[in-house]
């Protein structure tokens, strides 16, 4: 049997506010995660602090609160492996806005329930990325060991076990937000890519080089440095943008200005006029 | 009335006796004039004829805002630029600037900072055509082979002759 556990334990303290109810497309990250795992497990859970287990955002879900205070995400695993001794686990952090389902997918697929424990490897350092991991029930024993010992490193933990280890199917699926500038970055790469028409304008070798003066399109570049980067392949445009300048309807523009629906982006060889 | 525009833009032969004639002000006790050619040879090439291309809704107005710097920093009254547009042969006026003024010594500083700014300011653009068959678009061609050569150039105090200098003003990205 496999369960799904969903941590939602954490202080939250670099964020300063509560990172399950972060909210990404309307969802919070605790229903991203709790929807994720729907169809891939038999029951959920949310890991929460004995004092979190009255939070309104987690008293509606099936909860496994720590049994020992404060030893981070580890704990919250030891808590579920004694709740339910039998089954195996997938626990996902709920601070991952770029998990897809493609990426517990692989996980699931290559699980190998005779391991302690199935888990990727981290794109950045190669360790064990443990808070999107299967844990097999007898890690209980392991990681009761390890607490004992003083210890708390989950990562270090599956790193010096048996646990199978797989490359990173997305590199950045298994990211993880802490901060708010974190938050908004993520936000940003997240929202769906808006398409805007746009009108687009040739001069001189940019003309010849594009093979026409103008044209409009639909593009999902949010600036005229977004919109040059991306005609620069299909038109065969010979200019680097430090080359050029830009005028966005009929005035010089920036750059990096917002594009909005129905702007004419013209860019400018370097000019030659007298 | 409406004014005549001080900056435009103009597909067919510059006329200097009838714009001369617009900056001719009682008032006035000096005019300077600046009439750029198109001449038969850059950069050892032989050139034959040109052509020029502008962004012109945006060359007007920018070249508008020359004339009003012009106006305020030097204190002149009377200014006028017009630019052509469209094929050019070897001898045709390619753009005329004219100003006039109570004195010359601001006729002469005027008109000087006009020409510079339409060089480095304006979106005009030229095209050669040589001797040889070949053609360019003057001051792209250089960004095109090769994008850093053109501030070596200018650190290494490489001279070029004013009317082809690569000293653009352009905003980096």
């Amino acid at each position: 049997m496999l369960y799904g556990l969903v941590l939602a334990g954490g202080h939250s303290r670099r964020m300063h506010r509560d990172k399950a109810l972060l909210q990404y497309a309307g969802h919070t990250q605790l229903q991203r995660a709790l929807e994720l795992l729907a169809s891939r497990v038999s029951l959920s859970f949310v890991s929460v602090r004995a004092d979190q287990r009255t939070d309104a955002t987690r008293a509606n879900h099936a909860l496994i609160v720590d049994l020992t205070p404060e030893l981070g995400p580890i704990g919250g695993i030891q808590a579920a492996l004694h709740a339910h001794p039998q089954c195996a686990w997938l626990v996902l952090a709920c601070d991952l806005p770029f998990l897809s389902a493609a990426t517990l997918d692989h996980l699931l697929a290559r699980r190998d329930p005779q391991r302690l424990a199935t888990a990727y490897r981290s794109s950045h350092d190669g360790l064990p990325e443990p808070l999107c991991a299967i844990f097999e029930p007898a890690c209980r024993a392991p990681i009761d060991q390890w607490i004992a010992a003083g210890k708390r490193c989950p990562r270090e933990m599956l790193a010096a076990s048996d646990a199978l280890l797989l490359e990173p199917l997305e590199s950045q699926a298994l990211e993880n937000v802490n901060t708010p500038e974190q938050y908004a970055s993520a936000l940003g790469q997240l929202q769906p890519a808006a398409s805007r028409r746009l009108r687009v304008r040739y001069f001189a070798l940019l003309r010849e080089q594009a093979g026409r003066a103008d044209e409009e399109l639909a593009s999902a570049a949010r600036t005229p440095l977004e919109l040059y980067e991306e005609l620069r392949e299909r038109r065969g445009l010979g200019l680097a943008p430090e080359a050029l300048r830009v005028a966005i309807n009929d005035e010089f523009g920036d750059w990096r200005t917002h594009l909005s629906e129905g702007d004419t982006v013209a860019f400018l060889p370097p000019v030659a006029g007298g | 009335m409406d004014e005549p525009p001080l900056f435009s833009l103009h597909e067919t032969a510059l006329e200097p006796q009838q714009l001369r004639a617009r900056l001719q002000q009682r008032a006035c006790g000096g005019f300077v004039a600046f009439e750029g050619w198109v001449r038969d040879h850059n950069e050892g090439q032989r050139v034959l004829r040109l052509e020029y291309e502008a962004f012109a809704p945006l060359a007007v107005r920018e070249g508008h805002r020359i004339l009003n710097e012009a106006r305020e920093r030097f204190g002149v009254q009377h200014l006028l630029c017009a630019h052509r547009v469209g094929a050019l042969g070897i001898g045709d006026i390619a753009v005329w600037v004219g100003v006039s003024a109570a004195h010359r010594g601001e006729c002469f500083e005027a008109c000087r900072y006009i020409i510079d700014e339409v060089k480095h300011r304006v979106p005009i653009w030229k095209k050669e055509h040589y001797e040889s068959g070949d053609s360019g678009w003057v001051n792209c061609e250089h960004c095109a082979a090769a994008p850093q050569r053109r501030e070596v150039e200018q650190r290494a105090g490489h001279s070029h002759d004013h009317d082809h200098d690569h000293d653009h003003s352009h905003s980096h990205v």
